[in-house]
């Protein structure tokens, strides 16, 4: 579970949320959304203890388990790692040979449920927006979260590539009872995968239900 | 070539050297610090000649001054546009002031064109242990920090997301950078010690896609070309630099070309 009490963020004089509060179940599946600008990726930051709060409380169950897909990357067209490679690199160092057995079957396990088997030798570089986008989550679940947190991954994405990434993490929510949080804009996606989201607005954070939520709200 | 002394230091201090700016070569060129590399190698060109100038060896005034500014620049802001701008500045100044520490030292110019255009001659046995430890030192400090260098290295954005300490990585980094230019221009000279550092690390990258193949590519380029360069500045006489440059561009162009040819296929 995470519990955010009286949370508040400010860099310098501009204070991004104030005082939010929030809980988030184990196994839910939650959007967070909100306008450009409104403190979402900061909130992310600070749970993952990338950002330093300026007040108030963070409870988490298994704080060491999240797998964070970042909003902007920077993997250009000359990017020299194949996809396996890319995944890899977020393996811990082991010299044990069990550990290293053991984590090269989780690299072959999640290849096949994010698709990527047949192209994992194909650089990064040259992989299509939508197998880019699978290759970060790959990445982000080599280490077995708990939590994963999706920060605009879907963004410039075509519907069906975005529908079948979907698809995958709602998989993994079900059968492996992950915790997601989806940062997004898009409402149709929020509605069709989630149930409640958690609105940010006016330097605060609502809860509300998916079926609240207007086309235009975060334009 | 082997029967004169001269030419067993030189082929021992080029092998460790080739060896550890082939490795760092990979980092290099993977966190964007090619232009970086460069500039480190013209401050040490001013160090090696302050070093002259005050008396310590060419190669301690280098290390130094390289190390200096590596750790002025890792700890500026981590904007790196705003890096590179300032780093350019900063360069020119060096220049100057090497040519003005050599102009004030005593020393034959003979001196200022070992530093900058490498040399096969100038390195004694006791430089070549010195050469020696450094380079090993440089490749201890890689195989201890390989896995999470890596990931800062080839994906930076997903090493701060998983909660690495990248700040430290890249000072350490830039350590083993100085460290590395500094024995590199022993013998390829503080002009073109750049061309080790990068081009092996480039080329690889157009022939193969994991860190390990890399690292092998651009080790075997990196050796190839001064052992290369060393056998026919032997045998010819012309100056080694040139050799090692020659080998390593073309063989960047032959990897651009193979690159190119293969994905149009
Ligand atoms: N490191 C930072 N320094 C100063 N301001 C920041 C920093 N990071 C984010 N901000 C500001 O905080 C606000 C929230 O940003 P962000 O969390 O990225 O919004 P969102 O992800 O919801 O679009 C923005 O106004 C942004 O400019
Ligand atoms: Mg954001």
């Amino acid at each position: 579970m995470i519990e955010v009490k009286n949370l508040t963020k400010s860099f310098g004089k501009q204070v991004v949320f104030k005082d939010i509060n929030f809980k988030i179940a184990d196994g839910e599946f939650v959007s967070i959304v909100g306008r450009n600008g409104a403190g979402k990726t900061t909130l992310v930051k600070i749970l993952m203890g990338l950002e330093k709060k300026t007040s108030g409380e963070i409870v988490m169950g298994h704080k060491n388990q999240i797998g964070y897909v970042p909003q902007f990357r920077n993997i250009d067209l000359d990017y020299p790692l194949n996809i396996e490679q890319f995944m890899r690199l977020n393996l811990k160092f082991t010299l044990n040979p069990q550990k290293r057995r053991h984590d090269s079957e989780e690299v072959e396990r999640i290849l096949q449920q994010t698709n990527l088997s047949e192209i994992r030798d194909r650089p990064l570089g040259l992989a299509s927006g939508g197998e880019k986008q699978k290759a970060y989550l790959a990445q982000a679940l080599v280490n077995r979260p708990e939590i994963l947190i999706l920060d605009e991954s879907t963004a410039s994405l075509d519907v069906d590539v975005k529908i079948q990434l979907m698809d995958l993490v709602s998989e993994l929510n079900k059968k492996h009872g992950l915790t997601v949080l989806f940062i997004t804009h898009d409402s149709e996606l929020t509605k069709r995968y989630t149930k409640r989201a958690l609105l940010f607005e006016n330097k605060s954070v609502e809860s509300i239900d998916v079926n609240q939520i207007a086309e235009d709200m975060f334009e | 070539m082997f029967e004169y002394e001269f030419m067993r230091e030189a082929f021992i201090a080029s092998t460790f050297i080739a060896i550890t700016a082939g490795i760092v070569g990979v980092f290099v060129v993977s966190r964007n610090m090619s232009f970086l590399s460069h500039t480190l190698s013209e401050i040490g060109f001013a160090g090696a000649a302050f070093g002259i100038l005050v008396g310590i060896s060419p190669l301690a005034g280098m290390i130094l001054f390289t190390l200096i500014s590596s750790i002025a620049v890792g700890s500026l802001s981590t904007e790196s546009s705003r890096r590179e701008a300032s780093i350019s500045a900063i360069s020119s100044l060096f220049i100057g002031l090497g040519i003005l520490f050599l102009s004030l030292s005593s020393e034959s110019s003979s001196y200022a064109t070992n530093i900058l255009f490498g040399s096969i001659v100038g390195i004694s046995a006791k430089e070549v242990t010195q050469l020696m430890f450094l380079a090993i030192f440089v490749i201890v400090v890689f195989i201890i920090s390989y896995k999470p260098l890596t990931f800062d290295s080839f994906d930076h954005i997903g090493a701060q997301a998983s909660g690495l300490n990248t700040r430290l990585l890249s000072v350490v980094f830039l350590i083993t950078l100085a460290l590395s230019v500094s024995i590199g221009a022993q013998i390829v000279g503080s002009l073109l010690v750049f061309v080790l550092l990068t081009l092996p690390g480039a080329t690889a990258r157009y022939l193969v896609h994991s860190v390990p193949k890399l690292l092998m590519i651009s080790v075997g380029l990196s050796l190839a070309g001064v052992w290369l360069g060393l056998y026919l500045a032997f045998v010819t006489n012309w100056p080694v630099t040139f050799f090692i440059s020659a080998f390593e561009v073309i063989a960047y162009f032959l990897g651009l070309s193979y690159k190119n040819w293969k994905l149009s296929h």
